[in-house]
């Protein structure tokens, strides 16, 4: 894959808007099948030009209008806003107050940066292979919770093109949320808290909900092989004791014993479980307190750490699906649910490779008609991605239809 | 929400004069104003009792744990006292609930009127709705319920049953048996929203399965929006209100005043002898009290209103019960009235102030709100506010006789055409004992006296903090009053910032 160049940017961003951003999906998904009229109309786009030029409150007044101005000022970054009551671009000339947020799918941010107290391989800005499962864990288990627990059908996963991943909820109620609903659901979503000077993050206790149950078990799935083989979180004296500090006292004494007469990180942690699992066993009533600790120290190195301000701001900006992103150049990609264990950050297209691509597949043979240049897209490795892309639009397209029909049938009663 | 429905049924129950269908409850959620005409006296007189029971609302919730029995004990039997519903049986107890119902709409107009005034209210009234909700029985409060569109769709057995783990593991404090034995409802997140950020309820599919238990944590989230937003609409519409020159003051003492201690209980009970009170008239008294003493002094008599007024205030600085009929006796025979005569008609209705006729109640001396807002003088009468209740011009005569400087004067007179009585007569106050800034703010005729005293003996020093009134109502009023006692024009800042409080209440939700 061609290494990417910051400095190309100005060369390729045009030739990116010009050939390989999908449009034509892109404003089905914002304009929403007209659901409410000008919906498209007032909503916020922001962009980042170059040298961090920032522009707020752009807005269009149709797709193929911001089709154009992306292809005039080729931004470095496309961020994506709320719903406004007015249009965002004459915000100024409303009385003040007035302009206010109205609507905006709910969305989640989850950023590697966040776990760099439970991961060994990497900090900050960096992420492996290894860790990046951290991001397949916090995709499965708030799915699982979106549509179990919160009822909603329209998500849209996205690699943030760098170290995150980003969810896009998009359906027509949940886009309607008050911001108080917002945080409410991402309080109910959270389970890890504390900052820098808190040891244990997580505390259970009885009784267990079911939304703590089900998470653990998700987490289960990837434990072993993510946190005591890749991470070999018991792997050293060192590593276990930052475990042990989150196990309680009566039971940290008796470990720390047998720890080190074990071979490795899955039988030092079978230790602990059986443990663990034998205060919760209904014949150990009265013997003291159920404990949870295992599934504590499972949460705390797995669970989803979200930011909270992001999902719950109704005005709150995030980064567009298939914008670059200007450090990696990698395309903010959808996430295949169905195949979430084999995405590879580091396979996701960059702007430099798609257009490498673009020159060796030439241009296409009979005439341009057939093909627009628009659709250049469908010679790069960026197409799996736009598919999925076009497969969640018509998703909700299909259950927007779906709700005519309903609606037209209920009325045809009469 | 059902808004002309309910407007065409009260206009109905109206119409048929069937007075329990326009109180179906004894609980409210209060969604419709009242649509009959109310009189200006009973417009101020619920209002004073309103107020007063949301200040005993926010005391006990100080003082006592809100579940507790002795915060249950404590506002049944004010509610009882106040002639407020106190009990949710199902009595039909009309114009207790009709008291209720008005009371509480004259309280939103008067505190909707700035953020912290509305945070308030809120506060107390949902104290009060909590505590009246929990005395409901269940049947009531089903039917209570299903009144106000809050009654939800309970989940069938067979579905509790294959649920029943997972009911029982996501609602602390219920046991399996429990789960049996109650009902679950199925509601939304946004009416649930406590609950859900708390995980203290079963989510499933976008919905909460709320325990009967918890469903008062529902119906409070949903009367607190429901109040708030109409607090937030009111203080929109309330211009209009403003240009009605009847309510206008009212309103703005309903808010800006509070229900301090009310002095009933005399701390120096005998320590006044009556050759003294002309002398504390002069230096003490407030205006209202020097102006009814004197009429006193000069007519040998005061009209009822006058006597209650003065008779409680003598009362509350420390006469006696055999002092008043003395000093009232005394001074009355001078006039028409022989000694035989007001033994007979005059006596009585002392004693009675004192507690010791009739239903013996133990009167307590009326407040300046009280004075300001009910039972206005006519002919003949000498009580009320002088600040409120006189000829401009007479005031100025008046207050010049008593010989205060010319400027004092313009800027009482000033404070009183901005309605703003209570500040004229913190002014008054503070000419009269010559101090720049007493530091507190004067809503009570005796606490004008003790303050007086106080500072005549040398016993206070100017200036201070107000010590023993620690809640922050009071605080806030007291705030509005210096701000508006000291630059005028500060006021039109206030509300450009109480604007921008509701903008952000709208830009919140």
């Amino acid at each position: 894959m061609a290494p990417f160049e910051p400095a190309a940017l100005p060369e390729l961003l045009p030739v990116f808007y010009r050939r390989l951003f999908p449009h034509g999906a892109y404003g089905r998904w914002l304009g929403y099948g007209g659901a409410a009229k000008n919906y498209f109309q007032l909503r916020e786009f922001s962009f980042t030009l170059r040298d961090d030029v920032y522009l707020r409150f752009q807005s269009f007044g149709s797709p193929q209008e911001l089709e154009r101005e992306l292809q005039k000022i080729n931004p470095y970054k496309i961020d994506i806003g709320a719903v406004y009551s007015h249009r965002p671009s004459q915000h100024n000339t409303v009385h003040l107050g007035a302009f206010q947020p109205q609507e905006k799918e709910l969305v989640f941010d989850i950023d590697m940066t966040d776990y760099d107290d439970v991961r060994t391989c990497c900090s900050s800005a960096e992420i492996c292979s290894k860790c990046w499962t951290l991001m397949t864990i916090a995709v499965r288990v708030l799915d699982r919770a979106l549509v179990e627990d919160l009822g909603v059908k329209h998500r849209l996963w996205v690699y943030s093109g760098r170290r995150g991943v980003h969810c896009w909820v998009c359906d027509d109620a949940v886009r309607k949320w008050s911001p108080a609903l917002r945080g409410a659901a991402v309080e109910y979503l959270s389970l890890v808290k504390g900052g820098a000077e808190t040891v244990k993050k997580v505390t259970l206790s009885e009784p267990v909900h079911p939304f703590v149950r089900r998470s653990v078990s998700v987490v289960e799935r990837y434990f072993a092989a993510y946190a005591l083989e890749g991470q070999d979180i018991l792997g050293s004296r060192e590593s276990w004791e930052k475990v042990l500090a989150l196990v309680p006292e009566e039971h940290r004494e008796p470990l720390r014993g047998e720890f080190p007469k074990k071979r490795d990180s899955a039988q030092r942690w079978e230790l602990l479980r059986a443990r663990m699992e034998r205060t919760r066993r209904p014949a150990s009533a009265g013997k003291g307190l159920p404990c949870y600790a295992d599934w504590e120290i499972m949460l705390q190195y797995c669970f989803p750490r979200l930011d909270i301000n992001v999902s719950r701001g109704v005005g709150h900006l995030l980064k567009s699906p298939f914008s670059v992103h200007p450090k990696t150049g990698r395309i903010s990609v959808p996430l295949d649910l169905q195949r979430l264990e084999e995405f590879d950050p580091f396979a996701v297209p960059t702007i430099s490779s798609l257009c490498q691509e673009l020159d060796a597949a030439g241009e296409p043979e009979d005439g341009s008609e057939a093909e627009p240049k628009r659709r250049g897209y469908k010679r790069t490795s960026l197409a799996p991605y736009v598919r999925l892309f076009e497969q969640f639009v018509e998703g909700m397209e299909r259950a927007r239809r779906g709700e005519a029909l309903r609606r037209s049938d209920l009325q045809g009663d009469f | 929400m059902e808004f002309s429905s309910g407007r065409a049924r009260l206009r109905h129950a109206r119409l048929a004069g069937d007075r329990r269908e326009l109180y179906p409850h004894s609980l409210q959620f209060y969604q419709e104003p009242p649509a009959e005409s109310v009189s200006l006296a009973e417009f101020e007189s619920f209002a004073v009792d309103r107020l007063r029971l949301l200040k005993i609302v926010e005391n006990l919730g100080v003082s006592y744990v809100r579940s507790g029995d002795m915060y249950k004990n404590k506002l049944e039997q004010e509610l009882r006292k106040l002639k407020f519903p106190y009990r949710a049986l199902a009595e039909d107890d009309y114009d207790a609930r009709r008291k209720d119902h008005i009371s509480h709409f004259i309280l939103r107009l008067a505190y909707c009127q700035s953020e912290d005034l509305r945070r308030w209210f809120l506060q107390q009234e949902m104290d009060l709705f909590r505590y009246r909700f929990n005395e409901l029985n269940d049947s009531l409060r089903q039917k209570f319920l299903e009144h106000v569109n809050l009654s939800f769709e309970a989940i069938s057995e067979d579905l509790k049953n294959e649920w029943a783990n997972d009911l029982c593991a996501s609602t602390p404090g219920l046991s399996m048996i429990k789960v049996k034995e109650q009902m679950f409802y199925k509601v939304g997140l946004s009416d649930a929203v406590e609950l859900f950020r708390a995980r203290r309820v079963f989510i499933k599919d976008g919905f909460a399965y709320v325990p009967l238990k918890d469903i008062d944590a529902i119906v409070l989230n949903n009367y607190r929006t429901k109040l708030s937003k109409a607090l937030a609409l009111t203080a929109r519409s309330l211009p209009s209100i403003q240009s009605d020159e009847r309510l206008q003051p009212l309103l703005n003492h309903l808010s800006h005043s509070y229900v301090g201690p009310d002095y009933s209980v005399q701390k120096n009970t005998g320590k006044i002898s009556l050759e003294h009170i002309d002398a504390l008239s002069v230096k003490s008294f407030p205006l209202c009290m020097r102006q009814l003493h004197k009429a006193l002094r000069e007519n040998h008599h005061l009209r009822h209103g006058g006597r209650m007024q003065y008779g409680l205030f003598l009362k509350g600085i420390g006469l006696t019960l055999e002092q008043a009929l003395e000093f009232w006796k005394k001074e009355f025979i001078r006039g028409k009235v022989d000694a035989d005569k007001f033994d007979k008609g005059y006596a009585y209705s002392i004693r009675h102030n004192y507690g010791k006729e009739g239903k013996r109640t133990d009167y307590t001396p009326y407040s300046c709100m009280k004075i300001i807002m009910s039972n206005p003088p006519s002919q003949g009468d000498y009580h009320g506010c002088p600040f409120r209740h006189s000829d401009p011009e007479l005031l100025k005569q008046k207050l010049q006789s008593y010989k205060v400087p010319l400027n004092g004067t313009t800027q009482i007179l000033e404070l009183v055409k901005g309605m703003h009585y209570q500040l004229a007569c913190q002014k008054y106050f503070e000419l009269t004992h010559d101090v720049d800034d007493i530091g507190l703010s004067l809503n009570h005729p005796n606490q004008y006296f003790a303050e007086s005293q106080k500072l005549l003996s040398g016993g206070r020093e100017v200036k201070k903090e107000p010590s023993h009134l620690g809640n922050s109502q009071q605080k806030s009023s007291g705030q509005e009053s210096v701000n508006s006692n000291s630059t005028p024009t500060s006021s039109n800042t206030t509300a450009d910032a109480e604007l921008e409080g509701l903008e952000a209440y709208f830009a919140e939700d």
